[in-house]
């Protein structure tokens, strides 16, 4: 593998060559929040939170780091007042849905954010995708996964499979960023009503 | 039918094909394109084919159903050759004397020719019509000429002689080359140049390699890529396989909506044509070049025209967008090489090879060559589909070919690009037609959407229109597109329902700021502008609706309310009878009074009350006045004479 020399908030980070700016920055010790990250899975580029400002010879342009690849002379800002602008603005959109989520409500003291700038709609699902691609990557199930699209999306079980499935592992549970309580709801309704 | 295994093969078949035609016989050809179908060109056919057969003439005649030529505002259209006469509103009752008259007497029937309604001038032929007159037809021209489920009549007009010629005179080097002299932009909505694309994966070392012919057209209002796959399917095909030559690909795809069954149809069928006579296979005309293709069908996601979803969905998983910082043209369908290019820049393909660059670059302006078929809908005079050279005038478009704005209405502004695009207003008619230059103007390109909106059109419910198709369309999976656009869709709900307030206008741009520079694909990143366009050019009426709750168009029906002048109102009681809301009071002889309580606001009363009375009108931003006391509603005598 070749080493990748870039450089992220000023310091200068050694990856090698395939890794995300994400985990360049963590290997060097730099936080960048992120929501629907994790290690066991395929980067998803799904909330966004991870935006990063990458400068690539003279050209800025605002990339998600869980996905973008370090290049050569790549210079990252992890903060700016961009970036932060649009972490705030998430977090608002997000809030509406699960206004009482610990881990939103600690980068929303972070990021400034308003948890009732918007009209809330308790959903509490924020598409983080977690649940879906944990059990389709790692336990290679799929008992649970998206139904419908754009604001009609939400997360569900499949009954046949989650009646099999799911009471002896509920491995996503503790990975749902707003505290499982829509899983289980999902998953109960899902089993009383197939 | 025989195997054609050579190029000299394939000449003596075209020119047999030819020479069995006699130039001189009658054909008529109706359009029979989704839109004339729609209106009744089946049985126009069939009705041409009975009588042709009654009067005796079967062998002295040929009729055919052709592709669209466009002119769908008046369809069914009916070209007679080889007077090339051109009836338009065709219906089954006229078959009889269409063939009468003009068949077999040589006359025209004048009722059905085009007739201009400023100078009330008849045109004869399809040429003299000016809404054909002023276009530059060198794509869309041929469909009228074609049976689009016959391979010999693509043959017969030269088809698949640029692919021969790709195939045995030159190089894919030389292909490439002259595709990227011609500067062909992608005609999908992105402009990036097809050469380029293809140089990508054309260079990349996977032995495998994809060309796709994305036909998930979906922006409402635009059909031109239904009418090019329906109406000539061999001529995307050819240019697909020059493209798969080019870049070394033995696999391609047609991705096409289901909503286009016709399309569908004529595709697959042109397919199995082409493999029959040897055109698509093993070892094309003899060449050693194997090519084959496959239709897809698209299940009905607007999204699925983005090109990582469009493949993802390919693979067979949900059409959702994939991070695109490495382009799809290096790691694109099942992670290879994939030129995916619009079906109208497929059907440039072959024109270009057979003309050679130079006469292609001789349309357009600098950056934005050839032509550009659009589709002119909304309120226009001339609604269909038009092919004109980059570089014309919106307002040559929109009056000498759309022949203006119907009914003396003012024009009011021009949306292009669809749901991503963006609304252009009068004082920019002079723009003249190009990638950049739409661009800069805060509206883009598009696939071709040309939606005309006229004074009696809100700008913000226009805006809200885009956003309310963009809610269902938008995938789900990155937050800005998913809560930006619900948000926006909210507060500009909001403001037409006359409930919008100070703010609102800043935090629809921040939250159109966060959708643009965030969002995962192209649909969230474009998703504001419909919003961010109409801000730009017509502010004054989003103020109008929030501060002073007016709207300027009259169209909200939050923001208006309909009233009867008392004057003018003559009690002809029709609007009370219509009225569907039983909202008008009155009766003979008295003056009739909208009960506000009752009003739907669904303006049939506006509608209905007669011209020379006029007594409905629209009120919007100001108190409907009280209505007039019961004891002065009696019409005088005098005033009912």
């Amino acid at each position: 593998m070749n080493e990748i020399i870039l450089q992220i908030d000023g310091k200068e980070a050694k990856a090698s060559e395939g890794m995300t700016v994400l985990e360049a920055a963590r290997d060097a010790g730099i936080s960048i929040p992120t929501l629907c990250h994790h290690e066991k899975l395929e980067p998803y580029g799904g909330c966004r939170m991870c935006i990063v400002e990458a400068e690539v010879s003279g050209s800025t342009q605002l990339v998600v780091s869980c996905v973008y690849l370090v290049e050569k002379n790549l210079i990252v800002r992890t903060r700016s007042g961009k970036v932060d602008r649009i972490r705030k603005m998430i977090l608002e959109l997000m809030l509406a849905h699960a206004p009482d989520a610990f881990e939103l409500q600690a980068l929303a003291g972070e990021y400034g954010a308003d948890k009732n700038r918007f009209e809330k709609e308790a959903s509490f699902c924020i598409h983080c995708g977690l649940c879906v691609r944990y059990c389709a990557e790692v336990k290679k199930k799929n008992a649970v996964g998206f139904v419908d699209r754009g604001t009609r999306r939400e997360i569900c079980f499949v009954p046949e499979i989650a009646a099999k499935e799911c009471w002896n592992c509920k491995e996503c549970f503790p990975l749902c960023p707003t505290e499982a309580l829509q899983a289980a709801f999902v998953l109960t309704k899902a089993l009383i009503s197939p | 039918m025989p195997r054609i295994n050579s190029p000299e093969e394939l000449e003596r078949f075209r020119q047999d094909t030819i020479s069995r035609r006699d130039p001189s016989k009658p054909c008529i050809s109706v359009c029979a394109g989704a839109g004339c179908l729609a209106s009744g060109a089946g049985e126009v056919i069939t009705a041409f084919r009975a009588e042709i057969e009654k009067q005796g003439l079967r062998t002295e005649v040929n009729t055919k159903g052709t592709g669209c030529p466009g002119f769908c505002e008046r369809g069914p259209v009916v070209v007679i050759y080889p007077e090339e006469i051109c009836y338009l509103q065709v219906k089954a009752e006229d078959v009889p004397e269409i063939v009468s008259r003009t068949i077999k007497e040589k006359k025209v029937v004048d009722r059905l020719l085009y007739v201009d309604p400023n100078t009330g001038e008849r045109a004869t032929h399809e040429s003299e019509i000016p809404f054909y007159k002023n276009q530059e037809r060198i794509i869309i021209g041929n469909n009228i000429k074609i049976d689009p489920k016959s391979i010999e009549d693509y043959l017969a007009i030269g088809g698949y002689s640029a692919l021969a010629k790709v195939l045995f005179q030159m190089t894919s080097e030389q292909v490439l080359s002259e595709i990227k002299k011609s500067n062909l932009r992608g005609r999908g909505g992105g402009g990036f140049p097809a050469g380029r694309k293809w140089e990508g994966s054309r260079n990349a070392p996977d032995p495998i390699k994809y060309v796709i012919v994305n036909a998930d057209e979906g922006d409402p209002g635009a059909f031109m890529d239904r009418a090019l796959l329906e109406g000539n399917p061999h001529s995307i095909l050819e240019g697909l396989m020059i493209g798969a030559f080019t870049i070394g690909s033995h696999e391609g795809y047609i991705y096409v909506r289901q909503e286009y069954p016709l399309a569908v149809e004529n595709a697959t069928l042109a397919i199995k044509q082409a493999q029959a006579y040897g055109l698509l296979g093993r070892n094309i005309l003899g060449s050693g070049f194997d090519f084959t293709v496959a239709v897809h069908q698209g299940a009905g996601a607007f999204v699925c025209g983005e090109s990582t979803a469009l493949m993802t969905a390919l693979e067979g998983r949900a059409g959702e967008p994939r991070p695109k910082y490495v382009r799809s043209n290096i790691v694109g369908l099942w992670g290879r090489p994939s030129v995916l290019n619009n079906v109208e820049t497929w059907a440039n393909v072959p024109l270009i090879i057979n003309n050679g660059a130079d006469w292609f670059t001789q349309f357009g302006t600098e950056r934005s060559k050839g032509t550009k078929i659009f589709s002119l809908v909304g309120k226009i005079t001339n609604t269909g589909l038009v092919e004109v050279p980059m570089g014309i005038t919106l307002k040559e478009i929109i009056y000498n070919i759309g022949g203006g704005i119907p009914g003396g209405k003012k024009f009011k502004a021009v949306q292009t690009g669809g749901p991503s695009g963006g609304c252009i207003p009068e004082k920019l008619l002079e723009l003249e037609v190009g990638y950049d230059e739409l661009t800069k103007a805060g509206s883009m390109m598009g696939s071709g959407g040309m939606i005309v909106m006229d004074e009696d059109t809100c700008m913000v419910d226009v805006a809200r229109y885009f956003l309310n198709f963009l809610i269902d369309e938008s995938c789900g999976k990155c937050t800005p597109c998913r809560e930006g656009i619900r948000q926006l869709l909210k507060i500009l709900t909001r403001i037409t329902e006359g409930k919008g307030s100070e703010g609102d206008i800043e935090l629809l741009e921040e939250l159109s700021e966060v959708a643009v520079d965030a969002s995962l694909c192209a649909l969230g990143k474009s998703a504001p502008n419909p919003f961010l366009s109409t801000l730009k050019y017509f502010r004054d009426e989003y103020e109008a609706h929030i501060r002073e709750k007016r709207c300027p168009a009259l169209s909200c029906k939050g923001l208006i309310a309909y009233h009867i002048d008392p004057e003018k109102c003559q009690a002809c009681t029709i609007c009370l009878k219509q009225c569907p809301a039983g909202a008008v009071i009155g009766g003979k002889n008295r003056i009739h009074v909208i009960d506000q309580e009752k009003c739907t606001k669904c303006g049939t009363c506006f509608e209905v009350c007669p011209s020379r009375f006029s007594a409905v009108e629209k009120i919007s931003g100001r108190p409907v006045p009280a209505p007039i006391p019961q004891e002065e509603r009696m019409i005088r005598k005098s005033k009912n004479k």
